[in-house]
């Protein structure tokens, strides 16, 4: 590890700790029903729903399983699962 | 170039802040510094200094709003005092920890309970771990050259540590010395502009402050302890530089008087030394073989310099303006820590002194040179510290 | 603007960062960056935000950001602002974002400080009402009749007695130019009212209803179903102030009887008891003391 003087870190470092680990239930995305509105882009802490050419990505690299995005998508078009380990 | 006058000591260190141009500087009152800040304010309301002065509302700010500052990329700038550099004190172990340099003002006076304006070392003192360099001075002149070379030994690249330039409260600060101030192009030939290599900067955003976990903060508190011994050598080197332009030299990290062929030689620091001298002379002068080493970097401590100028005396005294209760002096503890074990070392005595404003005189340097010979024929292991002009009859 | 076109900025505040399940303080921050865009310098005081986004080599911030301790937060925002002035570089503002603990306890002098200099800072108190970071210990922005972990509910106590100390109104009491109240219930109304802070010059307060799951107590996904109960109840009232007058309230469409929001977390549990009537009674006196004060039942007559 490298530690600069006065501890001074690059800002981003964060994207190298994948706190996709922590889930223990996962966001499934059901395109069909999804309106497209955004809101589960919008209401994730994480950063971990995008908008990618008209269609939702959810980076399960980040994502915590915090069910946000499914409790607040107004097509109900998410559905929070068991994740598998 | 320089020309001469007669200025009261805290307006000749507000002309030497006002030559090392800060771009802020925070300002709260407290004696005996506020002449100080009441001598910047006066230049940037009448347009002689282009600062940013922000009147804050207490120490814990002031010292905050220059570590934010120097962040940030600007030269930063405050004086406190006692009560003051207490309250500052958190402050100025993360400001350390984090490398952000400025330079800040620390008139000595003694501190609370019981209340007292007068002069002691106790309050720099108490900041002596946290990594800043600490810097004494003898004189008001000295204090004027002392903080141009602060800012230079603060922003040095390898440096980057906050430096305290300390002077006696009242003795320097409320008194009239013949001062020579140096010409502004000197000082801005000597002083470029603050460059910081990392500063707050939206084109390459970076954090500071992280947490650090068992894994590096040793190595981070190593960087800091290294970082103190280059300074040693920087410190000298940068007092030699201001000398060649100033044409005033006081020596490097201490200044050895009178100590070649001295037996007891007295160590001390701040406007006592100056006594110190006189005394110095007149001894000599009826034979007595004493001498005086000045301290004039405190932190970092230089022992390799003060070991060459006693090891060939027979004892030295401390002369400690400070105590930690319980224990004894804070020079004096530095001192022994690093001669322990020395073959032939000089023997030792911590003489506590001019605690609140008791006068360091003549009559008691002539009693601490009385009791070091004492000492040495009766001994000094396990040996409380010699109290200098204590009056035993009204201690409660 | 739609969610959808928001979505699509970069985001300056990146995943990664270790902030508990549905952190209410971490989505706020993220629309916070999307409003100011990027040329801001941002300062955290010690707490939830700056542990979990400042492990030593795992930062979040893609803007120049500084903690330095915990009662600083806005003494250290003066001095940057300072150094951007005197470095005349006036394009780029001073943000600070903190907790309540800092904001409304350890830091109330240095913010109150900065408030009076009229130094030009925006500062965004992130409430969770309580010390979280260590777990949860009382602060004064604890509400009213809410067991935390230094001021438990028992046989002797029914947890805070004190009222949550009103720094909105404190704040603007200083004369500054804007002070607003906000709730990551509401992203878009906070985005919007970020933004109409950064018109100002001069120190501008907002502060954020930031539901905790972890302790407040509930599941991770009511955040903002928390949050919005919270604001229809009208214990969090939102509103703007400029230059000392109330300029905008957020009417509440449906009044929700504080009931339902209390029952849905552990930390007002105690009340569902035996005993909490009265005590509920008193909340819900406050809720509608506010709703009367600041007019919030009705249609909006934006």
């Amino acid at each position: 590890m490298e530690i600069t003087i006065g501890a001074v870190v690059r800002g981003g470092t964060s994207l190298a700790y994948k706190t996709g680990s922590w889930r223990d239930q996962r966001p499934v995305l059901d395109m069909e029903e999804c309106k497209v509105c955004g809101q589960c882009e919008s209401v994730c802490p994480d950063s971990a729903v995008h908008v990618v050419e008209e269609t939702y990505i959810i980076n399960y690299d980040y994502c915590k399983g915090c069910g946000l995005c499914a409790y607040e998508c107004p097509a109900d078009a998410i559905t929070m699962i068991r994740e598998e380990k | 170039m320089s020309i001469v006058k007669v200025l009261e000591g805290s307006e000749a260190v507000a002309l030497a802040v006002k030559a090392c141009r800060p771009q802020v500087i925070s300002a709260y009152p407290i004696s005996p510094q506020t002449h100080i800040v009441e001598g910047i304010a006066k230049f940037v309301a009448d347009g002689d200094l282009d600062s940013e002065y922000v009147r804050v509302d207490s120490e814990f700010s002031a010292a905050s709003v220059i570590s934010g500052a120097s962040a940030a990329g600007s030269r930063a700038y405050t004086a406190s005092s006692s009560q003051g550099l207490l309250l500052m004190s958190e402050v100025l172990y993360a400001s350390c920890g984090m490398r952000l340099p400025f330079v800040i003002t620390g008139v000595n006076r003694t501190v609370s309970a019981p209340i007292s304006i007068q002069v002691d070392q106790q309050d720099t003192m108490s900041l002596r771990d946290c990594g800043m360099i600490q810097l004494f001075v003898e004189s008001s002149q000295e204090a004027y050259d002392a903080h141009i070379a602060a800012f230079k030994i603060a922003e040095d690249p390898k440096i980057i540590l906050p430096v305290m330039v300390c002077m006696d409260g009242w003795v320097l600060t409320h008194s009239y010395e013949r001062i020579s101030l140096s010409d502004q192009e000197d000082v801005d030939r000597f002083l470029p502009p603050f460059q910081p290599a990392d500063f707050l900067d939206v084109d390459n955003p970076k954090t500071w402050g992280s947490i650090g976990e068992e894994d590096m903060v040793m190595e981070l508190r190593y960087s800091v302890q290294q970082t103190m011994q280059y300074a040693k050598g920087r410190i000298k080197e940068i007092f030699a530089e201001w000398a060649e332009i100033s044409g005033r030299d006081y020596g490097g990290l201490i200044e050895s008087y009178r100590t070649d062929d001295a037996e007891v030689i007295l160590l001390a620091m701040g406007s006592m030394t100056g006594t110190i001298k006189d005394a110095v002379d007149n001894l000599r002068s009826e034979g007595d073989k004493v001498g005086l080493v000045k301290i004039r970097s405190y932190r970092p401590f230089p022992y390799e310099e003060i070991w060459e100028a006693v090891k060939g005396a027979k004892a030295v005294a401390v002369v400690d303006a400070n105590l930690s209760l319980g224990s004894e002096g804070a020079i004096g503890m530095d001192l022994k820590a690093k001669f322990y074990g020395a073959p032939n070392a000089p023997l030792v005595v911590d003489v506590i002194a001019g605690l609140g404003g008791r006068d360091v005189n003549e009559s008691r340097i002539r009693k601490i040179v009385e009791e070091v010979k004492e000492a040495q024929v009766s001994g000094f292991f396990l040996r409380e510290p010699y109290w200098a002009g204590l009056n035993p009859t009204i201690v409660p | 603007m739609t969610a959808k076109k928001d979505a699509q900025q970069e985001d300056l505040f990146v995943s990664g960062h270790r902030a508990c399940h549905g952190c209410g303080m971490a989505l706020s921050v993220r629309h916070i960056l999307k409003a100011t865009g990027k040329d801001v310098i941002v300062v955290t005081p010690t707490g939830c935000l700056e542990t979990f986004t400042s492990p030593y080599g795992y930062s979040p911030w893609r803007v120049p950001w500084i903690h330095h301790l915990f009662e600083n937060g806005p003494s250290i925002a003066t001095g940057v602002a300072a150094a951007l002035r005197a470095q005349k570089k006036n394009t780029t503002r001073v943000v600070g974002i903190g907790g309540d603990g800092s904001t409304f306890d350890i830091g109330f002098g240095a913010l109150s400080g900065m408030l009076e200099r009229g130094d030009d800072v925006l500062y965004i108190c992130v409430d969770n009402g309580a010390y979280m970071n260590t777990g949860g210990q009382r602060s004064g922005a604890t509400p009213l009749y809410a067991a935390t972990s230094t001021h438990p509910a028992g046989k002797e106590s029914v947890g805070k007695v004190e009222m949550k100390k009103n720094v909105p109104m404190i704040v603007a009491a200083h004369g500054i130019p804007y002070v607003a109240t906000a709730s990551v219930a509401y992203v878009k109304d906070l985005q919007k009212k970020v933004k109409r802070a950064m018109e100002f010059r001069g120190p501008r307060y907002i502060q954020v209803d930031t539901p905790c799951p972890s302790v407040w107590g509930f599941p991770s996904d009511h955040t903002l179903e928390v949050g919005r109960m919270g604001v229809q109840s009208g214990l969090i009232p939102l509103f703007e102030m400029e230059e000392g007058e109330i300029t905008h309230v957020r009417k509440i469409k449906k009044q929700v009887p504080v009931e339902a929001y209390l029952r849905g977390q552990k930390r007002f549990r105690h009340l569902f008891g035996t005993e909490g009537e009265k005590e509920i009674a008193e909340i819900q006196a406050l809720a509608d003391k506010n709703i009367k004060k600041f007019g919030l039942l009705g249609k909006s007559k934006a």
